[in-house]
């Protein structure tokens, strides 16, 4: 009999020793003279118990994890049945078990290369049904599902495609943003690896909505993995008809190519990330002109998040009405949540919107991985504030966070135990925004240097200096052009409201 | 990464395949970088003609992203990620011990060419930290001993 596995080659999976235990498997089997078949996939996202292997069975995939290359031969000898590390019914961990999947039910489950699988597991049907209506309704669609961009201002997706739909001119252009900058963020990354079929089924409806038959993914090079997927999916893609002069037979045009950055945080920001595809310095460009209206070589373009992007599919399978069911006020759908840092249990969980952020971190993350209580969550990237324990109650939704003084932004939470010192945190922050400002603004480029200066002042002794802490971070938040150094006084006044005494000098002393 | 010395040659064909695209210069660099482990010196006359830009404005986009290097890497490329979730999971530790089996401050190269020590900003393992990228070859959850491993193996 033939033994069916499947083992991620996800980047985290394959960073954890996915590759190791995928030598071991193959070693064991020839040694034994039995037949494998052994399909990489992305990962399911419980990142915590990789590498996680599957194994076929009549009730459903089995999982082992999180295996080492070790245990791989006891796994044989006991014939993937008890074994220490055995997960029972993948989809039945309680962890998996709880959560929506509409834009990563995929992921995990199919080979992410295989058109066959994609089609099998619902690809390819939200594409096949906007194909039969007019870009009016499409974008219709879009709007209805209450849809709002994943990559961190939330704006209303159908309303920025109705703009480039209505914009006039010859060409116009669908730009994916896959730079994910954010530290606690991989869920891009995971899509990209795991499921990136739907990212180009996505894009290619973003086509047909608005009059665009050309699209770019700009993808960050710190990601080999997900470019090396991306590309070839596009290769495949372009093969099958899906993309080209004649999408699925209908003569429509759709084609897009990957653009890889060079390394600059900026350029997540659209209009930097514009001008970097172009191939300018990344420098952020004033607003207006709207991407919408004058984007990419000038053209209408419709710049949007990874997630948004992949999300479309599903959207057009189920209906605008399924998704808008989800989620609470106008945090419409689902939302993958990324639970990073110092977590017992952490990985992507999609789940709609509106758990409280201590639920998140205490039960779905298991606390801390050192088992030390909690201090501190960071939510939406380097730019998003740090919630303490008394903020736990706050329900995960672009107004609600809003309200507490933070953002979601691409929806990455950081863990941090109560060994974090969030005076060197902030102080981070602020050297973050000096190491990666464009330059085009005073109030970030210079201010963020004297933040950094202020605060060793601060924790130098000099407590006259906390105002004049206060103060720049208001200059930079009101007199920023974009949110880089907008945004970065959030980290920084959270994480001072949240821990005075941090950056006090008595702490270095007490080290 | 590839070490060879500009030729001018190879850098007119590397320019060449890539110049039709729109938005030609990021792929350029890239292609130039795979090629010679830099940018070398010479291609920024090339570009300009090819582009019809000046040299300054092919200079000033060289050197506002951060991958793009004025001289080659060493032998082996030692980058840490930096980012707070990487922090949260006892990154500082690893900073210090990187910095010090490798004797290098960060974008530093050792002098006999051997390894190149750099900060990276997210490699999204942010689940699986500390992370480190070693030869291209990424590494979650990894500490003092682990890294001392790691450099040691291929140094082997
Ligand atoms: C400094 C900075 C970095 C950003 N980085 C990203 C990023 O990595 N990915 C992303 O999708 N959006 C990023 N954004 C937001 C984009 O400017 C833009 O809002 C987004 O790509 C729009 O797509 P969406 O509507 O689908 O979210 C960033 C914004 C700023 C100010
Ligand atoms: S806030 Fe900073 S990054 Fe944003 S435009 Fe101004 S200088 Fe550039
Ligand atoms: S913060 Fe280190 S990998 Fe994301």
């Amino acid at each position: 009999m033939r033994l069916r596995l499947r083992l991620p080659a996800d980047a985290a999976a394959k960073a954890l020793g996915a590759e190791a235990v995928a030598a071991a498997v193959l070693r064991e089997a020839a040694a034994r003279g039995i037949e494998v078949e052994l399909t990489r996939t992305g990962t399911r996202g419980m990142i915590w118990l990789e590498p996680l292997l599957e194994v076929e069975t009549p009730e459903g995939r089995k999982g082992f994890g999180p295996l080492l290359p070790g245990e791989v031969a006891a796994l044989f000898d006991v014939g993937f049945g008890d074994h220490p590390k055995a997960l029972g019914l993948v989809e039945e961990i309680p962890w998996f078990a709880k959560q929506t999947r509409l834009t990563f039910a995929r992921c995990g489950r199919i080979d992410p290369l295989s058109l066959v699988e994609y089609g099998a597991d619902g690809g390819l049907a939200g594409l096949r049904r906007a194909l039969g209506m007019t870009g009016e309704e499409i974008v219709a669609e879009v709007t209805e599902s209450g849809l709002r961009g994943r990559g961190g201002a939330g704006f209303p997706t159908g309303i920025k495609w109705d703009t480039v739909r209505k914009a006039g001119g010859p060409r116009k252009y669908i730009v994916c943003n896959a730079d994910e900058g954010d530290s606690g963020t991989f869920a891009d990354r995971m899509l990209m690896e795991g499921d990136p079929f739907s990212l180009i089924e996505g894009m290619a409806i973003a086509g047909l909505g608005t009059g665009a038959e050309t699209g770019f993914v700009y993808l960050r090079s710190e990601y080999p993995d997900a470019i090396a997927v991306m590309t070839r999916a596009v290769e495949i893609a372009r093969g099958a008809g899906i993309l080209g002069g004649d999408v699925l037979g209908s003569g429509r045009a759709f084609d897009m190519e990957i653009r890889v950055g060079a390394g600059a945080y900026v350029c997540g920001e659209e209009t930097s990330l514009l001008n970097s595809l172009e191939g300018r310095r990344g420098v952020v460009r004033a607003k207006p002109p709207l991407p919408a209206l004058e984007g990419a070589f000038g053209r209408p373009t419709v710049v949007n998040n990874v997630i948004s992007l992949a999300t479309v599919p599903v959207i057009f399978e189920r209906g605008a009405a399924h998704y808008r069911d989800f989620g609470l006020g106008r945090s419409r759908g689902t939302i993958p949540l990324q639970i990073a840092g110092n977590v017992a249990r952490g990985g992507l969980f999609e789940t709609a919107f509106g758990m409280p952020l201590g639920e998140i971190v205490e039960e779905i993350g298991g606390g801390t991985r050192s088992g030390r209580p909690v201090k501190a969550v960071q939510v939406g990237g380097p730019l998003g504030a740090y919630f303490g324990p008394d903020r736990f109650d706050t329900p995960f939704g672009y107004e609600e966070f809003d309200g507490q003084g933070g953002l979601i932004g691409h929806a990455g939470l950081v863990v941090f135990d109560d060994s974090a010192d969030m005076g060197q945190l902030a102080r981070f922050a602020m050297e973050f925004c000096a190491v990666e400002s464009c330059g085009k603004c005073t109030p970030c480029r210079i201010g963020a240097v004297r933040g950094v200066e202020t605060i060793d002042r601060i924790r130098a002794g000099d407590a006259a200096a906390i105002p004049l802490l206060e103060d720049l971070c208001e200059t930079m938040r009101d007199g920023s052009l974009c949110a880089l150094g907008g945004f970065t006084p959030y980290p920084v006044l959270s994480a001072l409201r949240l821990a005075p005494e941090d950056f006090a000098p008595e702490r270095e002393a007490a080290e | 990464m590839p070490v060879h010395s500009p030729d001018t040659a190879e850098i007119d064909r590397i320019i060449a395949a890539h110049v039709h695209l729109e938005g030609p210069m990021l792929p350029i660099l890239h292609a130039l970088q795979a090629a010679f482990g830099h940018i070398p010196e010479a291609s920024v006359t090339r570009i300009a003609e090819a582009l019809n830009l000046g040299r300054a404005e092919v200079h000033g986009v060289i050197s506002f992203y951060h991958d793009f290097r004025k001289a080659p890497a060493g032998a082996r490329t030692l980058r840490i990620c930096r980012a707070e979730a990487c922090q949260a999971q006892g990154g500082a530790a690893l900073e210090a011990a990187a910095q010090r089996l490798t004797g290098l401050g960060w974008g530093e190269t050792s002098g006999d060419g051997r390894v190149t020590l750099e900060p990276v900003y997210c490699l999204g393992l942010c689940a699986c930290g500390p992370a480190v990228q070693l030869d291209g070859t990424l590494h979650g959850r990894v500490d003092a001993a682990r890294l001392d491993a790691l450099l040691a193996e291929g140094a082997a």
